[in-house]
C-alpha cells in the first residue's frame, strides 16, 4: 500500500448559492485499497464524489489522477480517464435485457449490426467472473433491485475502471447479496482496481475497507487506517458528539414492558397469497415489535396487510376490539392506523409539494378536501412539529425533495404524528440516512411507546431490531416463523440463529 | 408567492410583447375598448369575448392536468353540449320560451358532465391511461353529435334568447367574457379555498403516496373529469349560441390541443402536480391575440398555424432552464457577480 497514490485531492472546495459543500478537503486513494467515505448527510460525501466524478467542477483546489494534474468538466470525461461510479439507484434501462444493459454503448459488432450471439456470451462470462448467474437474455425488469444493481456493478467494473466510486452500493440488498457484492470488491481490489466505498452500514464498511476518509459540515476530520478507528469513536468524529444517544435508548425501551389484556392488534391466519402466508401476530398498547428477517423474507408484506396497503385474502384482522372489514388506507387512517412505507419518494411524500403541505396531507386526506385545515391552525402544527423533530432546514413552505434523507424520513413521521394514531407502522424509517437523524427516529420510536403508542417496526439492521423491539417477530420465506419474547433471546444471535434453524429445518 | 410570480413572469412578457406588436401595427385602439350601443367592444375586448370557450375548456383541463392527466375529447364534448341545447331548440315551435332555453341548456350541462365522469370512471376505476380512455370519445363524440342532430347542422332562430349566451352582454360587458370570469372564480374557490387543490396537487405528484396517506384519489379524479366535461359542454353552449348553430363536425375542432397548449404555456407541467390557473389565463389570451397578430402585421391567415408553432417553441424554450442559462449566460458579468444575485430569489418564498 506504499505505491503512489492514484487519485489525490488536496484543498477541493465547492461552493453552491451560500453554502461552503466543501472546505479544504484533502482525499487520497492508493491502487487495491478500498477506501470509505464517512459523514452524515450534508457532510460534503455526495459533493466530494461528485468533484471528483466531473459532475461538479471545484471552486478550488487540485485533484492528481495517477501523478497528473486533471479537471474533468463532465461525468463522460471522468470514466473516459477510467472513473466509473456505481450509484444507490440503478439507473440502467428496465426493458432492456441484461446483456444489452451491459453493454449498452460499446455493442460487439458484425459490421453495421449488433452481434448478440457475442454480446450474450460475452455477459454470460462477465457475470460468471463475478459469481453471479442469470439469464443474460431476460430483460432487467424480471430481476430484484439487488440483482439490478449487481448488473450496474458488472458493467462499471468491465469499463477497465481504475477506480471504482459504489455509493450506498448495498442499500438495497439482503445479506446473501451484500456478501456476494463484498466478495467481488476483493477480487477487484486484489486485482489493484482503488474503490470509494460509501455506506451507512458501519458493520460492512468494517468488514470491507482498508481506510477511512471521516468529513463533517464539509471540513475534513481525517484519515484512519479502518483498523486503527474503534466503531464509537467513528460516530464520535462523524457526528462531532460524543455518541452516547444510541446508549441511552437501549435503556429507554428496556424500561418499559406492557402486559396489556387486550392486545391493540390481533391478526389471526392473516395472509395474502403470493405474497405473505397467513400469520399470527399481537401488537399490544406501548409496545414496540420488530421484524426481522432477510430481505424479501416477507417483512414489508406482513405490515401491509396490518396498514391496510394490500387485502388480505385469508384470516382476520381485530383492531382495538374490533373486527376490521373493508381495510383499506383511508379506513386504516381513520381508525389510527399510521403507516411510513419502505419507500419514502415513491410511496411516501410527494417531492414538489412543500415540507407543510406533506405533514398534512394525512389529517386533510382525513378531513376530506371540502373541510380544510385554517391557516392558523396549520401554521401552528407544522412549525410544532418541525421543532419537535428538529426538521432541518426548519423552513415549512420548501419543497420536501430538496431536504436530505433523514429530514424527509422526519416529515413523514410528522404526517402521521399529526394524527395521533394509536398504532405507528414503520417499514426501515432508518434506512439511508445519517447517523444523527437514525438517533432522533430511534429517540423518538422510544419516546411515542412509552406515552402508550404501539410500534410495528421494520428494519434490516438487527442491532436497531434488538435494541427498540419488547418483541421480535422473526420471517423467513415470506412465512412468520417465530416470536421471540424473552430477554434473553432478544439478540442478533438469536435472530440469525432462528432464520438459520427453520431454514435446515426444511 | 414568488415562485409563483417567476412561473408568471414569462407569459406574462410573451403576452405584453405580442400586445405591443398589434398596439404598433393597428394603434392604440388595439388595446383601449370602446363603448357602442351600450356594449363594450374594440380588437382586444373581441379578443376576450373570443377566448371565453377555450378558456373555459383550458381551466378544466389545467385540474386534469394536475392529477397526472389529459382530457382529449373536450372538443367532442363541446360539439355534443353544442347538439343537445340546439336540437332540443328548435324541436319546439316557440323558440323564445324561457323554460325551453332553461332546460335546453341544463340538459345539455348534465349531459356533458355525466360524460366526463365517465372519463374520468375509466381512468380512476378501470385504470385505463387517461390519453387512450379519453381517446375513445375524442372520437366516438362528435359520431354522438351528428347522431343528436340527425348529420344536419341546426339553426336556432337569431331571436332566440339562447344566442344571449354568446352574442349578449350585462353591464356592457359581453356575456361570454362574464360567464369565463365566474368559471375562473369558481374553479378558483372551490381548489384553493377548500383542500382539493392540495389534494389535487398530491394525487397528480405521487398517486402511491396519496393513497397511502388516506386521500380518495379515484373521487378526486372523477369529479375532476367532471368538472371539465362540464367546462368542455358549458363552452359548446357559448360557441353555439355565437353561431346560431351547432356544426357537430367543426364545432370546437382541435380546440382540445389550444387548450392543453394554454395550460403548459401557463407553467403547469404535464407531468401533473403543481397547477396554476392564473398561468393558464394567460395562456388562453396569448393564443386568442396570436391569432388576430397575424392578420394585425399584415401576414395571411395562412400563416396561422406556422405563428402559433413559432411562438409555442419560444415559450417551450423560455420556459427550460437549460435554455434560460445559455441564453443568459453573455448577460452575466462574472460568475462570483452573477452567483449572489439569485440567491434571495430563492430565499423569498422560504419566509
Amino acid at each position: 500500500m506504499s505505491d503512489d497514490p492514484i487519485v489525490q485531492m488536496t484543498g477541493i472546495r465547492k461552493d453552491f448559492t451560500g453554502v461552503r459543500a466543501l472546505d479544504g478537503v484533502d482525499f487520497t486513494l492508493r491502487p487495491g485499497e478500498i477506501h470509505a467515505v464517512m459523514g452524515e448527510n450534508g457532510a460534503g460525501k455526495s459533493t466530494l464524489i461528485k468533484v471528483l466524478t466531473g459532475v461538479h467542477t471545484p471552486d478550488a483546489g487540485d485533484i492528481l489522477l495517477d501523478g497528473k494534474s486533471v479537471r474533468f468538466h463532465s461525468p463522460g470525461a471522468a470514466q473516459a480517464a477510467g472513473i466509473s461510479t456505481v450509484y444507490q439507484e440503478v439507473n440502467l434501462t428496465d426493458n432492456l435485457s441484461v446483456a444489452e444493459n451491459l453493454f449498452a454503448g460499446r455493442e460487439p459488432r458484425l459490421g453495421p449490426f449488433i452481434n448478440f450471439r457475442a454480446m450474450r456470451r460475452k455477459a454470460k462470462a462477465l457475470l460468471d467472473d463475478i459469481g453471479i448467474d442469470l439469464n443474460v437474455a431476460a430483460p432487467l425488469s424480471s430481476y430484484s433491485i439487488a440483482m439490478q444493481q449487481l448488473v450496474a456493478i458488472a458493467r462499471a467494473v468491465d469499463i477497465e475502471a481504475k477506480v471504482l466510486i459504489l455509493d450506498e452500493p448495498t442499500s438495497s440488498l439482503d445479506r446473501d447479496e451484500v456478501a456476494v457484492l463484498l466478495g467481488v470488491m476483493r477480487r477487484l481490489a486484489a486485482n489493484g482496481t482503488a474503490m470509494v466505498f460509501i455506506s451507512h452500514f458501519l458493520e460492512q464498511v468494517y468488514e470491507i475497507s482498508d481506510r477511512m476518509t471521516v468529513l463533517r459540515n464539509g471540513k475534513l476530520v481525517g484519515e484512519w487506517a479502518t483498523a486503527d478507528l474503534p466503531e464509537n469513536e467513528l460516530i464520535g468524529h462523524m457526528l462531532g458528539r460524543e455518541a452516547v444517544v444510541l446508549e441511552q435508548i437501549e435503556r429507554a425501551a428496556a424500561a418499559h414492558h406492557v402486559a396489556d389484556e387486550t392486545p391493540l392488534v390481533q391478526a389471526v391466519g392473516l395472509g395474502r397469497k403470493g405474497s405473505i402466508a397467513p400469520y399470527d401476530l399481537d401488537v399490544r398498547r406501548g409496545e414496540v415489535v420488530g421484524l426481522a428477517g432477510l430481505l424479501g423474507s416477507g417483512r414489508t408484506e406482513t405490515i401491509r396487510l396490518i396498514a391496510g396497503a394490500d387485502r388480505a385474502d385469508s384470516g382476520s384482522l381485530s383492531f382495538d376490539g374490533a373486527k376490521v372489514g373493508g381495510h383499506n388506507p383511508r379506513t386504516a387512517s381513520a381508525r389510527g392506523i399510521a403507516y411510513c412505507p419502505e419507500n419514502r419518494k415513491t410511496e411516501g411524500l410527494v417531492g414538489d409539494l412543500t415540507v407543510a403541505e406533506n405533514m398534512i396531507l394525512a389529517m386533510q386526506a382525513s378531513r376530506g378536501w371540502a373541510r380544510s385545515i385554517p391557516v392558523a391552525r396549520r401554521d401552528k402544527l407544522v412549525a410544532e412539529f418541525i421543532e419537535k423533530l428538529d426538521i432541518r432546514p426548519a423552513n415549512p413552505d420548501m419543497p420536501v425533495k430538496n431536504l436530505s434523507g433523514g429530514n424527509q424520513q422526519k416529515v413523514l413521521l410528522a404526517r402521521w404524528m399529526l394524527i395521533e394514531p394509536k398504532l405507528l407502522i414503520l417499514d426501515e424509517p432508518t434506512r439511508g440516512i445519517d447517523v444523527g437523524a437514525k438517533a432522533d427516529i430511534q429517540k423518538l420510536v422510544a419516546e411515542l411507546s412509552a406515552d402508550g403508542m404501539a410500534v410495528l417496526f421494520v428494519s434490516a439492521e438487527l442491532d436497531e431490531v434488538t435494541r427498540l423491539s419488547d418483541r421480535i417477530a422473526v420471517l423467513r420465506d415470506r412465512d412468520l416463523i417465530a416470536v421471540l419474547e424473552s430477554e434473553a433471546d432478544m439478540t442478533t444471535e438469536k435472530i440469525v440463529d432462528t432464520i438459520v434453524a427453520k431454514g435446515g429445518e426444511r | 408567492m414568488n415562485s409563483y410570480a417567476k412561473r408568471l413572469m414569462w407569459p406574462v412578457l410573451i403576452l405584453v410583447a405580442l400586445i405591443v406588436v398589434n398596439i404598433a401595427a393597428t394603434g392604440i385602439d388595439f388595446i383601449i375598448p370602446s363603448v357602442n350601443d351600450g356594449r363594450l367592444g374594440g380588437a382586444f375586448v373581441n379578443i376576450l369575448r373570443r377566448s371565453a370557450p377555450l378558456m373555459l375548456i383550458a381551466l378544466g383541463m389545467t385540474l386534469v392536468i394536475a392529477t397526472k392527466g389529459i382530457d382529449l375529447s373536450v372538443g367532442a364534448v363541446y360539439a355534443i353540449g353544442a347538439a343537445i341545447a340546439c336540437q332540443m331548440i328548435i324541436g319546439q315551435e316557440d323558440q323564445s320560451a324561457a323554460g325551453l332555453i332553461f332546460s335546453a341548456v341544463a340538459l345539455a350541462l348534465v349531459v356533458t358532465a355525466v360524460i366526463g365522469a365517465w372519463n374520468g370512471t375509466m381512468v380512476a376505476y378501470f385504470g385505463i391511461q387517461p390519453i387512450v380512455a379519453t381517446l375513445i370519445l375524442m372520437i366516438a363524440g362528435r359520431g354522438i353529435a351528428q347522431l343528436i342532430t340527425g348529420g344536419q347542422i341546426p339553426k336556432v332562430q337569431d331571436s332566440s334568447p339562447f344566442t344571449q349566451l354568446g352574442r349578449g352582454e350585462i353591464f356592457t360587458i359581453p356575456l361570454p367574457i362574464w360567464i369565463a370570469a365566474l368559471v375562473f372564480v369558481a374553479i378558483a374557490l372551490l381548489t384553493r379555498k377548500t383542500a382539493l387543490g392540495l389534494l389535487l396537487e398530491s394525487v397528480g405528484g405521487n398517486p402511491e403516496a396519496s393513497r397511502l396517506a388516506g386521500i380518495r384519489s379515484k373521487g378526486i379524479t372523477v369529479l375532476v373529469y367532471l368538472v371539465c366535461g362540464l367546462c368542455a359542454g358549458l363552452a359548446g353552449l357559448i360557441g353555439a349560441a355565437n353561431l346560431g348553430s351547432a356544426d357537430a363536425n367543426n364545432g370546437g375542432l382541435w380546440i382540445e390541443l389550444d387548450a392543453i397548449l394554454a395550460v403548459v404555456i401557463g407553467g403547469t407541467a404535464l407531468l401533473g402536480g403543481r397547477f396554476y390557473l392564473l398561468g393558464t389565463t394567460i395562456g388562453v389570451v396569448i393564443i386568442g391575440t396570436l391569432e388576430d397578430t397575424i392578420i394585425n402585421v399584415g401576414l395571411s391567415s395562412q400563416w396561422q398555424f406556422t405563428a402559433k408553432a413559432i411562438v409555442v417553441f419560444a415559450v417551450a424554450l423560455l420556459q427550460s432552464p437549460e435554455f434560460r442559462g445559455w441564453i443568459l449566460k453573455p448577460f452575466k458579468p462574472k460568475p462570483e457577480a452573477a452567483a449572489p444575485a439569485p440567491a434571495p430569489a430563492e430565499e423569498v418564498p422560504a419566509k
